[in-house]
């Protein structure tokens, strides 16, 4: 294997990671929660310019500012679901969908209107150039992230597996009514489930940010691919969305370095079109639990 | 007052709204009549598809682009007016639609799973295009001025108002008719329950493929009636997910599943939109925001949109 192609890989595989943690929010709420968040794009953006906001204003590293976006991103997600999208919940799930959309809209367009569509990038200080190892160079804030990304997962899991209100999310996901007539309080259960989604999201955000020069439209494009690794990664399946999350990134740096960055989208949407067809349960899921 | 009086006399009021605009409007103002009336066009192809027959679809923007680019690119490279064109996207993006809705149906993609397939559809298609030298790439195409109505190409924007309200009525005459025959009862039933409908006799893999390829025609007829009003074309403007909100709040707002309501609908927010804009010059994204906050807030306290809630009213009245 020459280096530009391991170069690709490496790339690939970081920039995965990110796309891993995102989707691991929407996996969440979508898995989860059945919730078709079509504002996931826009919570990311958020995250994003929370990190901005803040890391320039006070003068702090980004990956200290990360905490101020995952707070205000888990609040956002908390009052989204407890307030809007809980109101409509025995509605049909397309309602649910265009619900998110709105929300979509008004969040990027905030920013919009308060931050001008121009690009803003963070420089990040203390941080070394790129790191040579041979011919293959990495970029540390996609290393870093990349770690982040390891930690949120780890603890997310424990979250859902080892704790309380891990279990009483997962009962609701099983059966709605069975989990309330144990006692669990589904209206404050949702929202925590869609502020932790919403938290992963913003953190994924907030670590693209000394990486990308951010616009309020940014997330948009992130949009349909947390999708994308979230079925893939068969529903609710916290490991399968860390998986997938590598796969897209490695699959869309592999197209980018063969065919062009222009077309590396095109692999991923048609590898999604055949999931949805052939196996909507994900690459590891066991049944598909969404069947009517 | 039943549902079939309301329609009436809803009928009346915007015909006899249409001609006056059509006398009095010009300039400024009637380019907004302009949009709204491409909105309403792609809110009643819309309807065909998600509103009656409850196949959600989040990527009309396929099929509007796919008009869009068949006549414009038969135009330019062929020389073919986009008249011809205009049909032949039609039939192009009826096709499109067929093999989209046959491919997701055939495998049972539902609800959510098969408008995140629509969606992903249309962005392969973006890129496509985006990628594709021929067709123009990312740059697009500009539609050289002739100012011939024989090339769909006119001085005033008179005609292009009535050509689109044309269109518009005849996408709701095809809804009344489909209403009312055999096709409009099965879709409605297909919409209820599938299994059911199933169960009973009705072919639902056939009228759900008439049902998106239907939708797919106005949606095509849209594309080209933009291609030629604007001049413009590129993947970016015609195939974004823009569009396919575009072709969804009308419905939404005015009532999916009836037969004025995406009228109600793209007349409400079109205008809307464009105050907003004149009203705050300075800050962008203000108009947007009121887009979302009145999706939004439809979705929450008025799901039926404004015609399905009159009609439900009126109904409830009459203790129906």
């Amino acid at each position: 294997m020459n280096a530009q192609v391991f170069q690709a890989l490496l790339d690939g595989l970081l920039m995965g990671g990110v796309y891993s943690l995102a989707a691991l929010g929407l996996t969440l709420i979508f898995g989860v929660m059945k919730i078709t968040n079509f504002a996931h794009g826009a919570m990311m953006t958020v995250g994003m310019y929370v990190v901005y906001v803040v890391s320039t204003g006070l003068g702090i590293s980004p990956y200290i500012a990360l905490i101020f976006s995952a707070i205000t991103l888990f609040a956002l997600g908390y009052i989204i679901q407890r307030f809007l999208i809980h109101r409509i919940s025995d509605a049909p799930t397309h309602n649910q969908l265009l619900l998110t959309l709105g929300v979509a809209y008004i969040l990027e367009n905030t920013l919009l209107a308060v931050f001008t569509p121009n690009y803003k990038s963070l420089e990040v200080e203390n941080l070394p150039g790129m790191i040579q190892i041979g011919a293959i160079s990495v970029n540390p804030a996609k290393l870093i992230a990349f770690g982040v990304v390891l930690v949120v997962t780890a603890a997310i899991y424990i979250v859902l597996y080892r704790t309380r209100i891990g279990k009483a999310i997962r009962a609701c996901s099983q059966n709605r009514e069975g989990a309330q007539l144990m006692g669990v309080v589904i209206k404050n259960t949702s929202a925590i489930a869609f502020g932790i989604g919403a938290l992963c999201t913003g953190i994924a955000g907030s670590l693209l940010t000394p990486i990308l020069s951010i616009y309020p439209t940014l997330g948009e494009t992130f949009q349909l691919k947390c999708f994308v690794i979230a079925i893939l990664g068969g529903m609710g399946n916290l490991w399968g969305a860390l998986i997938s999350g590598l796969i897209v990134g490695v699959v869309e740096s592999m197209t980018g370095y063969f065919a062009g960055g222009s077309w590396s989208d095109l692999t991923v949407y048609a590898a999604f079109i055949l999931i949805l067809l052939a196996k909507p349960s994900g690459l590891f899921g066991r049944s598909n639990r969404r069947e009517h | 007052m039943n549902t079939k009086k309301i329609n009436n006399v809803t009928l009346i009021s915007l015909a006899v709204l249409a001609t006056a605009f059509l006398i009095v409007a010009d300039g400024y103002i009637l380019c907004i009549g302009i949009s709204v009336l491409i909105a309403a066009l792609l809110g009643q192809s819309w309807n065909i598809m998600s509103g009656y027959a409850g196949q959600f679809s989040f990527g009309h923007a396929v099929f509007f682009g796919i008009g869009a680019y068949t006549s414009t690119l038969l135009y330019t490279m062929f020389g073919v007016s986009p008249w011809i064109g205009m049909f032949v996207g039609a039939i192009a993006a009826a096709l499109v639609g067929s093999a989209i809705g046959f491919l997701s149906f055939r495998y049972k993609l539902r609800d959510d799973y098969f408008a995140l397939a629509t969606l992903a559809f249309a962005e392969i298609f973006r890129i496509i295009f985006n990628n594709t030298k021929v067709f123009g790439g990312a740059s697009g195409i500009l539609i050289p001025y002739v100012q011939n109505a024989a090339e769909f190409q006119f001085a005033s924007d008179k005609t292009y108002f009535a050509i689109i309200l044309v269109l518009v009525a005849a996408a709701t005459v095809f809804i009344a008719f489909m209403t009312r025959s055999k096709l409009g009862l099965n879709l409605v039933a297909i919409k209820a329950n599938q299994e059911a409908a199933a169960a009973l006799g009705v072919n639902v893999l056939k009228y759900k493929l008439i049902a998106i390829s239907a939708s797919a025609v106005f949606a095509a007829l849209a594309g080209t009636f933009y291609s030629q009003y604007y001049g413009f074309i590129d993947p970016s403007i015609v195939f974004a997910s823009a569009i396919s909100v575009e072709a969804i709040v009308p419905c939404i707002i005015g009532g999916s599943g009836t037969l004025y309501g995406p009228l109600l609908g793209a007349l409400l927010i079109i205008p809307l939109q464009e105050i907003c804009n004149s009203a705050f010059t300075s800050i962008s994204g203000v108009n947007m925001i009121l887009y979302g906050v009145l999706i939004a807030a439809f979705i929450i306290f008025c799901p039926d949109g404004i015609y399905g809630r009159i009609i439900k009213f009126a109904n409830k009245k009459r203790g129906k």
